[in-house]
């Protein structure tokens, strides 16, 4: 029974490949779309099939509890996006915004895509993660410069730059922790398994990791989009087609700071020189007050809320750092935002279309002229800036009060800075949903179901916080130390 | 040191062969940096590729790592011959011969070369002090052209000097990937490498794009600093 399970892991891979492989030399895009979302819909099952029982640890392939959240939820939004996508595509066709050549290898790209980061989430080898990153990189800075306008193109090349540098950066972290194993665990591939480096992780030179984590954490970092190395994130949401700015905000930064995790979980069971938390918590912080602050400044509807997945990726970032139950509080925030923040770029990417514009200024009055779209946004909004009853006030309240018992000056700062995000969220919801509506506005057929899944689930997750999900993210933060 | 190093060649000259050539991409890194002109700079990145080649030969010869040669030969067809030669049709094409354009003066880089040549000598040698003294020196000299290839990145502004400063940065990781023996999948990294470099070569070609975006380029600025971001 337990090669079915082997089976169902290598699936989550196998079928976006072999999707990417069909897409590829299929023209048109209906029948296209259909088979991006059969694809996801696949992927999603035979992830969820590792719920019921999960294989043994191989040299290539590790399921365990934690990256078996990160699968899922990939997968969940990365099927739900691709519902969003066929008719997100289908209008921007209809306007001529984009145009079927364009369009080629835009489907191909999401399976590739969904290949990349999978294979990063359940390897168990150093080497191919680092692989599916840049894989998954590659295939969205081609996505993002889809519209091949000016702004798409500065977008991408600087995505693809900074993008380059940081899975440089990482792969330079992994050869140094690849140095500091190979005298404890011998030349070869035993020395870039997960599993290996953990249980021997004791006797391996601690200056090596320290450094090699530093590496590592600005490497990957760079693709969490933490600040300072965020410059292509604003960019890349905005000019990209929406689906995209939707699953690189709910999983590809998800999955980058999994990398992050598993070294810091690495660099925990030794005996490394620096604690991983304090730069982790530090680099959070940071980019969580950078973030609020360029909140409102922002005259851009989609750069305004890339801003916010940096704000969240600094509060997760922190959250982490800080440990103990903060770790509990950053898979709760991790999930929420992921389901939270694609909902909302799925309503923003209607909202645009409708509007045909993405300044904020022309935008005004959106629960009059548009009810549903207008107060999904408000509910989106609501949600993500941690009002209760939504889920990400669960998991800021679980974040800040476990913060305070351990260092209350952090968890005052991490207050403020959420404070002052939701300031400028509120300020803009308001004038975005409510009062007179501004002229202009196109016909759409909005998809209002992903919209509704998942902020029915934060909801449901924010009244009543399910006890097995705690017991479960409780285990995983005992695992994270 | 290594088990299949052969008795013709003692350990301390095979050290050293591996400790010239490693030196050697420092010092060429260091001769793109005062280059002011794109197509020298571009020749220089040529070389610097080649050398990479004959270091990793040498790596592939006293690890008895066969695999390590098509890495090689990576270096000195794809990245010594074929890009440099797209990056010169390319500077062709746009015109642009003759632009100098350093954020900093080409001294200031240098000396900040320097420092940062110094710093990862001393960081590597500190840390890696327990590691075997080819893997740390080749670790110590690879970072040094890391940090150098990252340095030439920030202070050009000419999109082809940026793709040679990556591709430097890039040299380095290869070097230390190579020199950290036995490593597994270096092989495939250093195709992955190429693949991104194609990639981003290809972009600039079809993109004709000149200059990173944040200069003063008129035709930039009128496209999209009107729009409110």
């Amino acid at each position: 029974m337990s090669n079915f399970a082997h089976d169902a892991a290598i699936a989550t891979v196998v079928i976006p490949a072999v999707a990417a492989a069909v897409l590829t030399v299929m023209p048109g895009w209906r029948l296209p779309a259909r088979i991006n979302t059969l694809a996801s819909l696949l992927t999603v099952l035979a992830a969820a099939q590792l719920l019921l029982q999960r294989p043994p640890p191989t040299s290539l392939l590790l399921i365990d509890d934690l990256n078996i959240v990160f699968l899922l939820l990939n997968g969940f939004v990365g099927f739900t996006t691709s519902l969003f996508s066929a008719s997100y595509i289908a209008h921007e066709l209809e306007t001529g915004h984009l145009t079927p050549h364009y369009l080629r290898f835009y489907h191909a790209m999401y399976q590739v895509m969904m290949v990349g980061m999978n294979l990063a989430l359940i390897t168990n080898n150093l080497g191919l993660m680092w692989f599916g990153v840049e894989l998954a990189t590659l295939s969205t800075v081609m996505m993002v410069g889809i519209y091949r306008t000016e702004a798409s193109i500065e977008a991408s090349w600087k995505y693809l730059i900074l993008g380059s540098v940081g899975i440089a950066l990482a792969l330079f972290g992994t050869i140094l922790v690849y140095l500091a194993a190979k005298p404890v665990l011998g030349t070869g591939m035993a020395a870039m398994q997960w599993t290996n480096l953990v249980q021997h992780a004791a006797p391996l030179d601690p200056d090596l990791l320290s450094i090699g984590f530093i590496f590592l954490l600005i490497g990957y970092g760079t693709k969490a989009g933490l600040v300072p190395m965020h410059a292509w994130l604003p960019d890349a949401h905005a000019e990209g087609p929406t689906p995209i700015s939707a699953v690189l905000s709910g999983l590809l930064l998800n999955v980058a700071i999994y990398a992050i995790l598993r070294f810091k979980v690495l660099l925990a069971a030794s005996s490394a020189a620096i604690e991983p938390g304090i730069l982790m918590a530090v680099t959070g912080l940071i980019s969580l007050f950078f973030a609020a602050i360029m909140l409102y400044r922002r005259r851009d509807i989609k750069r305004m809320f890339a801003y916010s997945s940096i704000e969240h990726m600094g509060i997760i970032a922190f959250a982490f750092g800080v440990g103990g139950l903060g770790n509990v509080a950053g898979l709760l925030q991790m999930m929420m935002h992921s389901l939270t923040k694609s909902a909302i770029f799925f309503s923003v990417g209607h909202v645009a279309q409708a509007k045909g514009t993405q300044q904020m200024a022309e935008i005004r009055g959106l629960t009059t002229s548009h009810p549903l779209l207008g107060w999904t946004l408000v509910a989106g909004v609501a949600a993500i800036s941690g009002f209760p009853p939504f889920g990400i006030f669960t998991s800021e309240f679980l974040l800040i009060t476990s913060t305070f018992a351990r260092a209350p000056i952090l968890a005052v700062l991490l207050g403020l800075g959420i404070l002052l995000a939701v300031g400028a969220l509120v300020v803009r919801m308001t004038a975005l949903c409510f009062g007179e509506p501004s002229p202009g506005s196109n016909a759409i057929t909005a998809s209002t179901m992903p919209i509704f899944l998942h902020l029915g689930i934060v909801l449901a997750v924010g009244i009543a916080l399910p006890t097995f999900l705690y017991d479960w993210f409780s285990h995983v933060g005992a695992l994270l130390g | 040191m290594t088990n299949a190093m052969t008795s013709l060649i003692p350990a301390a000259t095979s050290l050293s062969i591996a400790n010239v050539l490693a030196g050697a991409l420092v010092l060429v890194s260091f001769m793109m940096m005062y280059q002011d002109r794109i197509s020298a700079v571009i020749n220089v990145l040529a070389l610097q590729a080649a050398i990479l080649g004959f270091a990793v030969i040498w790596q592939a010869y006293i690890q008895a790592a066969p695999e390590l040669y098509i890495t090689a030969a990576l270096a000195l067809g794809f990245k010594a011959v074929v890009i440099p030669l797209a990056l010169h049709r390319i500077v062709e094409k746009l015109g642009i011969h003759r632009e100098v354009e350093t954020v900093a003066g080409i001294s200031l880089t240098m000396l900040a070369g320097i420092g940062l040549v110094a710093l990862s000598i001393v960081v590597m040698l500190h840390t890696a002090a327990h590691a075997e003294a080819l893997a740390r020196e080749d670790v110590a000299l690879a970072l040094s052209v890391i940090l150098l290839g990252m340095l030439m990145m920030v202070t050009r502004r000419n999109a082809v000097s940026q793709i040679a400063g990556f591709m430097s940065l890039e040299n380095g990781l290869i070097l230390a990937a190579t020199g950290a023996q036995g490593m597994p999948l270096v092989v495939e990294i250093s195709v992955a490498f190429s693949v991104l470099i194609a990639f981003i070569v290809i972009g600039v070609f079809l993109f004709r794009i000149r200059e990173r975006f944040d200069t003063v380029d008129s035709t930039v600025l009128d496209a999209f600093r009107g729009r409110l971001r």
